[in-house]
Formats: structure tokens, sequence, C-alpha cells
């Protein structure tokens, strides 16, 4: 299970963006996440993933509750969630090719020799070809980007994937065939899904179950409502 | 704003210049913009050429949108830069890109940033936010727009037309005085709007104005840019988001591999008998409230186009035909379009 009890994060402990989220994966379930702009499913996405310590509230990956977020997290916990994000661009290192971004994480893990092996397995299944595997991120598209960021994710076999708006920077084409490269590893490997968006038609149709970011994070009291003027 | 032209024009021109083309007879008033062959070529090191838009030919006319389709890399926004003269300095052009009489491709930079850019051209960009200055509210961008495109002088008066300009945009007056980065998504981007409207340009040319925006202002965007098309002003919007283009567009063109492979009416291209090209038909059913099938493989090279059909590796109908180039006849540019033309298809 990947569990969210009772979360609040944000960037300034006095006014948290989330406020006492509560979120259940299964193993092997897809949940869409649905919420508008600005809501602050990002940053639920970010904690998720290990990436942001929330301010109160856990994290369970698999019954161990998460103590320490980010670089300290325990490489086991760490590499057990695979991540994508919105933007490839902000989240790939623009010096590296390809093929070197997509074997980080194995590199980054010791798992050197599995490196060529790999990387050609992945890149089969995200649709990428081996010419564009040599090439640096200048050289190709947003949507060949996010397919080496999406075998980048895939590579450690994580049992938990976060997709934090994978798809909104891209064609209806590319975002098929994306949807269709994750749900191929999931049903290869019984991994779980947590899919943020805001895209409703998407979300339903990608995952087992959708739920809105009202329901994650239940209204308490009336925050008081600052009128300008 | 990009568009902002240099500081000295404002006295030169008190009103942006009546929109010459467009109020002739209303039965066959000429098209605000016609594209005819143009092609853009980026010269690489090494002697590389990177075939970014090839031989696109359409007009937009006054009161309609155009909305150009195609995914990430096909061309689209290069189209646009060529239209508005940012193309960096390694493009070359050719054909031609009539605006009325003027030429945008060999109108000179002084022409362009006097007369083209903000006057006859607005331009609505894609990621607002980072397109508007950061560190100036947005009253003291609304007010200097207003001052180089229009001939309203004194303080008084620049304060009460830049808060016109941005009620027309729906932007919130209570809001003027924010920075950019105190605005949420849908503010910047009526913010960015209001400054495009304000040169009442006879063109509207919005380049992925919703990418990023969640699906309700989306929606409401693209039904504000709706709002702001009228007997006279033409909008041509390049994105990739086919729910944004059914909303808004009367007309469709459909770009691959920096070619124009199918042009047709938005109720044909969304509704019965749909799309006939078979890369068209297979964007559209890629969406999630279709097959949510992808289109195998992937788009081909700028660099290495093949000399036939570029659709082709990709195309389940592809057969011998297809090496050679097809020509643009009707709607379409395909050796095997689908389904069969019928006279209506045609007249499209």
């Amino acid at each position: 299970m990947l569990e969210l009890r009772d979360v609040t994060a944000g960037y300034d402990r006095r006014a948290p963006v989330v406020r006492n989220a509560t979120l259940t994966v299964a193993p092997g379930e897809a949940v869409g996440l649905l919420g508008p702009s600005g809501c602050g499913k990002s940053t639920l996405a970010r904690v998720t993933a290990l990436l942001h310590r929330p301010d109160s509230g856990h994290v369970v990956l698999d019954g161990a509750p998460v103590h320490r977020y980010r670089h300290r997290a325990p490489r086991a916990q760490r590499t057990a969630v695979g991540v994508v994000f919105q933007q490839p661009r902000l989240s790939a290192d623009p010096r590296l090719r390809l093929t070197d971004l997509i074997a980080e994480p194995l590199r980054a893990t010791g798992r050197r020799s599995s490196v060529p092996e790999r990387v050609a397995e992945l890149a089969g299944t995200v649709g990428l070809t081996p010419d564009l595997l040599t090439r640096r991120p200048h050289e190709v598209s947003d949507g060949q980007l996010q397919r080496a960021c999406l075998a980048r994710a895939l590579v450690l076999r994580p049992r938990w994937l976060v997709c934090d708006e994978m798809t909104a920077m891209l064609d209806a084409s590319t975002t098929a065939a994306l949807v269709r490269a994750v749900e191929d590893y999931r049903t290869a490997t019984g991994a779980g899904l947590l899919a943020v968006g805001h895209d409703r038609l998407l979300l339903n149709r990608w995952c087992d179950r959708t739920v809105h970011w009202d329901t994650v994070t239940p209204k308490r009291a009336p925050m008081p409502v600052r009128t300008p003027g | 704003m990009t568009e902002r032209p240099p500081a000295r024009a404002a006295e030169a021109a008190p009103e942006p210049p009546a929109a010459s083309a467009v109020d002739a007879a209303p039965a066959e008033r000429p098209p605000v913009l016609s594209v005819r062959g143009l092609s853009v070529r980026f010269l690489l090191p090494g002697g590389r050429r990177i075939a970014a838009v090839t031989d696109a030919r359409f007009d937009v006319a006054p009161g309609e949108c155009l909305v150009l389709i195609g995914e990430s890399g096909c061309g689209k926004s290069v189209l646009a830069s060529a239209l508005l003269g940012l193309l960096p300095a390694n493009a070359q052009t050719s054909g031609g890109a009539l605006l009325g009489e003027l030429d945008l491709l060999t109108a000179g930079e002084p022409t362009l940033a006097r007369t083209v850019r903000g006057r006859r051209v607005g331009l609505i960009p894609q990621s607002p936010a980072a397109h508007l200055t950061p560190v100036r509210t947005i009253r003291s961008q609304m007010e200097e727009t207003v001052a180089q495109l229009t001939g309203v002088r004194g303080r008084a008066a620049l304060r009460s037309a830049a808060e016109r300009a941005a009620a027309r945009a729906g932007f919130p007056r209570d809001h003027l005085d924010r920075h950019p980065h105190e605005l949420s998504g849908g503010l910047a981007q009526r913010a960015a709007t209001a400054l495009a409207l304000i040169g009442d340009a006879p063109l509207l040319l919005a380049d992925e104005p919703t990418t990023g925006l969640d699906r309700d202002l989306v929606d409401h965007t693209v039904d504000e840019l709706r709002r702001h098309i009228d007997a006279d002003r033409a909008l041509l919007m390049i994105t990739h988001d086919l729910a944004a283009a059914e909303r808004i567009a009367d007309r469709v063109a459909v770009m691959y591999a920096g070619r124009i492979v199918e042009l047709t009416g938005a109720d044909t291209f969304f509704g019965s008998p749909g799309p006939r090209h078979p890369y068209s038909r297979g964007l559209l059913e890629a969406l999630p409230d279709r097959s949510f099938t992808p289109i195998p493989g992937l788009p081909p090279e700028l660099g290495g186009l093949p000399d036939g059909c570029a659709f082709a590796a990709r195309c389940d109908r592809a057969t011998d035909a297809c090496t050679a180039l097809p020509p643009f006849t009707g709607p379409v540019a395909c050796h095997h379009p689908l389904p069969a033309p019928t006279p209506e298809d045609l007249r499209a």
C-alpha cells in the first residue's frame, strides 16, 4: 500500500499548501487525483515521491512509515517510487545525452553493469529510437524528452509510480503513447500508480478510480477570506 | 510585450493603421492574412538544413478563427515566428505572407516593429507569465502599451485607458497593481490577452495560449478569445490541444513534419465525416474520449525528411505511391485519404 495519512505540507509553515490530505493507493491500483491549477496537488505528488518533507502527517510505503525525505530517504524507499513531472525540460539535465539520462538512476545505485541492457529495453518500451538516445535534451522535442523521463522513472523497476501532469504539455498521440507505456509497465510488474492532473476525461479513461482534490483534503473550519480593498 | 515597438514610433503613429484590406464589400472580402507557399529553413553549422516549414498555404478571412494543430516539433511555432519576423538569424524564408498589401516576410524590421507588431498583428503568447515583464506591475505595462499603440496622452487618460483595456479582457481592476508572479495562470493569460487587444489589430495570433492551464481555464480562455473575433478581426491559433481547437475553430489546418497536410472545416473535422488524412484521423483517435490509441512511431526529423510522404512510415495505408510527395488536392495532401471523397468534401 501507498498511504498518505493526514499530510500537511507547503513552503511556509504558517500557510501550508496542502492541509490534512489522506489518500491510499493499493498495489496494482491506478488512482487519478484531480484538481484545479494551483490547488496543491503537485506539492502532494512531491511528498508522495519522497521529494518534499511534509510539515505533519505520514507517508507509509508498503507498511513502512517514511521518516526521511529527499536525499536522506533510505535507498530502498527512494527507489520504490518512480516519478515523472509535468515539464520534461525542467526535469532533465541539459548536459546528459538521453541514454545517460535514462541510465542515471542505475549508476547512482551501483548497477552500472545493467545499463546497456536496461536502456535498450526501456527505449523500446517508451518508443525512443536508437539515434535519439545519443542526443542531448535541446536536440529533441518535448514529447521525445518526456518519453526519456518516463524511461528514467521506470529504470529501477519502482513498485509505485507518481505521474504529475505527465502529459499536460503533450499532443494527443504522445499522451496516448505514454499512458500506454505506463500501463504496459504496470501490467507487467503490478506497480501502483498515482496520476495527478486536471484533465478529468484523461484520468477517468486512464485510472481505476479518480478522486477529486476536495475529497482528499476535507474542508475544516472555513479560512478567513481576505477581501481586497 | 515583446512586440512593443521602439519608443519613437509613438509620435509617428497616433492611430493604429486602418484595417486596410478588410473594409471592402462584406460578401467577398479579401483575407486578413494570406500565406502563400511559405517555407522556413534553418541553416546549421556543417551545412545541415532543417526544413521547419515547407510550402504552407492558407488564408485567414475576416471574422474567422483558423486553428493550426500538430504535435510538438512539427514547425507550427516557427510559422508563427515567421509571420511576426521573430525568426533567429540563421533562418531563411521563402514564399509570401500577405497582411493586406504588406508582405510580412520581406518587410524590414523597422516596418514590422513600428506598424505591424501590436498594431496589425496582436500576439497572444505561450506561457503569458513568462511573457510579461516580471519587475513591473500589470498596470504599468498596460499604460505603456496604450501610450505606444494609441494616441492617448496624459496620466489620467492613460490610467483610465489602461483600465478600460484590462476590463475588455476581463482582467479585474483590483489586480492591476500586482506583479506577474502574483497572478494565477488564468489571470496572467487575461493580462496578456488585454495587451494583445490594445492595438486593435485585425489579426490576432495566439501561440499555444492554453498550455499548462487546467481544463476549465482552457475553456474559459478559448471562449474569451472567441469573443474577441468579430466581423473584422481574425484569429490564427496554434495549439496541440484538440479539445480547445474544437471549441473555437471555424477551420482546422493540420501540420505534420513542416507541411500542412489537411485544411478543412471544423465541423467536418471534429464531426462527420471526420478528417481524411490518416495522420489527422490518428490524432483524433488518440483522444481519451475516443479510442485512446497512439499513432505508432515517432514524427520524422525535420533535418532528414523523406522525399515522399513524411507520414508514410507511420501510416497503415501506405503503398508504393507514398514514395512520391502527395500534392495538396482538395482539403488534404495524401495519396489515399479516407473516407472516399464526396462532392461535399471537395467543396471544403
